[in-house]
């Protein structure tokens, strides 16, 4: 049997050829920095649960310029995240009709960056009080 | 009868990390790695005191649990899914590391938690 050579597209970079394409890459790119995140607060936990001395090594490594700028940048990564996470929102949730009308997506999604920045502003906020 | 996908209970974890992360992922990552670090807080916001005290408190223990859980099945099953995009096979041997990583956190997690007591 002969061999067919059909033409095969190369796929190589295909998500920088649209900025479509680059905004969804960089939104499943925040998910690399979320375990990230994760996986320095799960080292916390271990540490906490050995002892105070190896608990405050691990704070003098988060004190550390490295640590400082690397969580600046986490920072801006979920900020996007929280913006990208809420405006695929109105595709994935259910419609939501008010007064007859549709909901507008734009609508959904500043609700849920608005939530947001309040919680996380709440978050700090408690945690400067109860400190 | 077809074999049900498992799909649906990880895109539920999914979900769940999406949305805590996107809520207070923010205001997390300002408090522990920036605020603290730099003197912006009051100093005992992450001492080891204040923090055993916090993950010995039921309600600390279940936050402190939920978020590094849930961001980590967030990460994984996000991961999982990017990987064919990338033109990498996701196979079993992907799936086994991303939610077997995801897995992993977990049970360490839950472990360090409950080692520090209540």
């Amino acid at each position: 049997m002969a061999i067919r050579r059909t033409y095969l597209r190369p796929m190589d970079g295909w998500w920088r050829r649209d900025p479509f394409f680059l905004r969804y890459m960089a939104r499943e790119a925040t998910s690399v920095f979320v375990v990230a995140y994760a996986l320095i607060l799960l080292w916390g936990l271990v540490r906490l649960a050995e002892g105070e001395a190896r608990f405050d090594a691990w704070l003098a490594w988060l004190a550390s310029p490295l640590s400082v700028a690397f969580h600046v940048l986490l920072l801006a990564v979920f900020a996007y995240h929280t913006w990208s996470w809420f405006a695929i929102m109105p595709k994935t949730m259910p419609p939501v009709v008010v007064g007859g009308r549709r909901l507008p997506a734009r609508a959904i999604t500043a609700a849920g960056v608005a939530v947001a920045v309040a919680a996380s502003a709440a978050l700090f906020a408690l945690a400067t009080v109860l400190a | 009868m077809r074999k049900r996908s498992s799909q649906p209970f990880f895109w539920l974890l999914f979900g769940a990390g999406g949305m805590l992360s996107a809520l207070l992922g923010m205001g997390l990552v300002l408090v522990t790695g920036v605020a603290a670090p730099l003197g912006l807080e009051p100093p005992s916001v992450m001492s080891y005191g204040d923090v055993l005290a916090f993950g010995r408190n039921g309600a600390g223990k279940a936050f402190l649990f939920a978020v590094v859980s849930l961001f980590l099945w967030h990460g994984a099953h996000r991961i999982f899914h990017t990987l064919h995009d990338l033109g990498v096979h996701a196979g079993l041997v992907a799936k086994l590391a991303c939610y077997g990583g995801a897995l992993v956190g977990t049970v360490v997690a839950a472990a360090a938690l409950l080692w520090i007591g209540f």
